[in-house]
């Protein structure tokens, strides 16, 4: 039987899972803050409606804050993690043949011939996962999975739909291409749709309908493949994860002995920025990283060796986060009283960086954010760390420390777990 | 130095990536290089079963079952008093009788779940002291799941940084 891709997806993930444990912050206007920058990276219903934009940072919006009184946190990564990990689990419950897309997106792959209708499956998946995790979704189901994004997209916009649209060989297919603007369809960048809105092909019905030989000459055969989704020819199968193929490793022998940590940390900070800047020239980004000291072999001093390994809940490629946590990795194996002489840090469980771009902000506002977080890294390295900072608007410096309020870990540490009377 | 460090790094497979659906519980450690003497076989080898590990055999749907810390003593008449530690499953039927976690208006609580022969619901306190809630149509109410264990510590003065319960 032909199969039916069913695109899952959490409505304002960071937000539910803060609003499943603390019900008080339901139907209110919340955000939580990226942990570096606090640029805005999830936004309650209540708080879009105020036109806070993904992306923004706090000091742009703090009038906004405290004219509305709008919820603020910081991001929890070790209780989205563990939530992600519960919805991805449930959706399981119906098919191994989940893939994982991000922290809060998974395609799924059904059956096309139960009996059951696909429409009342949808609504199943939704409603089981919001009883275990207390997390709404949005779900899309069609003949191809590009075509399920489309109908991903609609079913969260739509009051209408409940959440869940199956346009499965529908003929409201026509009319759903006819809404979806050709930036909006999975694989078309900003490069792509202006590309088409140059050609006159501004929705993705009219990308459906181009001529297809014009698409592979000016978009490749990944743009064939777009059209021939569209048209409900599957193409892009459901991926099993890619193992991680590769690492990508700084490290050096120091030229004499270091025995302090301020010495060591900073080596650690110079390869981690290094390594970081190759992961972005690869367009990638990494979710585990290692850092790793030892002694002189063949000093005749006392022999330590060690190595930490940390995972990053969400794959990144941002230097700082990384540095974060080479740091910490460090923090751990570091040892007093030892003369180091090497020390390294080696990123992997490396994924497409793009993956993700897409997912967190919309395309031009990310690229803009990559391209100066590149620059900044850039002359950083060549006149000496922190030349450029992430600067506030605020002369008085009000705003110079990190924001941090941080929700409890509610389900990765005993003292933090929900109280209740 | 020929020496490859990243050998000495254990790295799970199931960790890593965006896909690390079955995480096991177990962390990522460091390995030290040099070598470490095994030990001798044991006889008792092959009956080696893993120990009793109360979340594993307690609990049996990890993926909706969370843990909570009750304040106040509206439930000591089913033995859960002040500071204890319950979890809750989420993925069971609930019915009149069961001890619940109830989200009502914007409040998370823990208490008895009553569905009267004519329809009525109310949450009942299992101590005297305390009142009644009595859910009304236009109440934003839904259960959210069933307490099916509760941890208490005892030792006054032995345990781990986190006791559930007052420290005496």
């Amino acid at each position: 039987m032909d199969p039916v891709f069913v695109l899952v997806d959490v409505n304002n993930f960071y937000a539910s899972c803060e609003q499943f444990f603390n019900p008080s912050l339901r139907r209110r206007p919340l955000i939580v803050l990226s942990n570096n920058n606090g640029c805005v990276i999830t936004r309650s219903e209540e708080a879009k409606a105020l036109g806070i934009k993904m992306g923004t940072p706090l000091f742009k919006i703090q009038h906004l804050v405290e004219e509305y009184d709008v919820q603020a946190y910081s991001s929890n990564y070790e209780l989205y993690g563990d939530m992600s990990q519960r919805v991805m689990g449930t959706l399981q419950e119906f098919t191994p043949a989940v893939e994982i897309y991000s922290i809060d997106e998974a395609f799924m792959e059904l059956d096309g011939g139960s009996a059951k209708s696909l429409r009342s499956l949808g609504l199943e998946i939704q409603q089981k996962v919001y009883r275990w995790t207390g997390v709404p979704v949005s779900i899309g189901m069609a003949e191809t999975k590009t075509l399920a994004k489309v109908a991903n997209r609609i079913a969260k916009k739509s009051e209408k739909t409940a959440g869940v649209l199956d346009l499965t060989h529908s003929p409201y297919q026509e009319k759903a291409l006819e809404r979806t603007p050709v930036e909006e369809v999975w694989g078309i960048g900003r490069a792509y749709s202006k590309l088409l809105k140059d050609e006159g092909i501004s929705m993705a019905l009219a990308l459906r309908d181009a001529n297809l030989r014009w698409v592979r000459k000016q978009m490749t055969v990944v743009g064939a493949r777009i059209v021939m989704e569209l048209r409900g020819i599957s193409c892009l199968a459901l991926e099993a994860c890619p193992p991680p193929k590769k690492s990508i490793t700084c490290s050096r022998t120091f030229g004499i002995h270091i025995e302090s940590l301020s010495e060591i940390r900073e080596a650690v900070a110079v390869y981690t920025t290094r390594v970081a800047e190759r992961l972005r020239r690869a367009g990638l980004a990494a979710s585990v990283i290692t850092g790793f000291i030892q002694t002189d072999r063949f000093h005749n001093g006392p022999q330590y060796q060690n190595a930490a390994t940390r995972s990053l809940v969400y794959p990144t490629d941002a230097g700082q986060e990384l540095l974060d946590s080479a740091l910490k990795a460090l923090e751990r194996i570091f040892q007093p009283g030892y003369k180091y002489r090497k020390a390294g840090v080696l990123l992997s469980g490396l994924v497409p960086a793009d993956q993700l771009t897409t997912r967190m902000y919309d395309d031009t506002r990310w690229e803009r954010f990559r391209q100066v977080m590149e620059a900044v890294d850039y002359i950083n390295r060549k006149y000496g760390r922190d030349t450029i900072r992430f600067a506030t608007a605020d002369p008085n410096g009000r705003w110079k420390t990190k924001f941090q309020r941080c929700s409890p870990h509610y389900t990765t540490r005993l003292s933090d777990v929900p109280i209740i009377h | 130095m020929g020496e490859d460090l990243r050998a000495g790094v254990e790295i799970d497979a199931n960790v890593v990536g965006t896909c690390g659906m079955d995480r096991s519980t177990k962390l990522l450690r460091p390995l030290f290089m040099s070598r470490v003497p095994a030990g001798f076989p044991s006889p008792a080898e092959d009956y080696v079963e893993s120990r009793i590990d109360l979340n594993r055999d307690l609990i049996l749907h990890p993926l909706a079952t969370y843990y909570a810390r009750i304040e106040g003593d509206s439930m000591v008449g089913v033995d859960i008093p002040d500071g204890s530690i319950v979890a809750f499953d989420c993925t069971v039927e609930t019915k009149d009788g069961d001890i619940v976690i109830a989200r009502v208006e914007d409040q998370m609580v823990c208490k008895i779940l009553r569905e009267g022969t004519e329809g009525g619901v109310w949450l009942e306190p299992a101590n005297s002291d305390y009142k009644p809630i009595i859910i009304t149509e236009e109440m934003d109410f839904q259960v959210i799941g069933q307490v099916l264990f509760s941890v208490k510590w005892h030792s006054k003065h032995h345990g781990p940084r986190f006791r559930p319960g007052r420290c005496q």
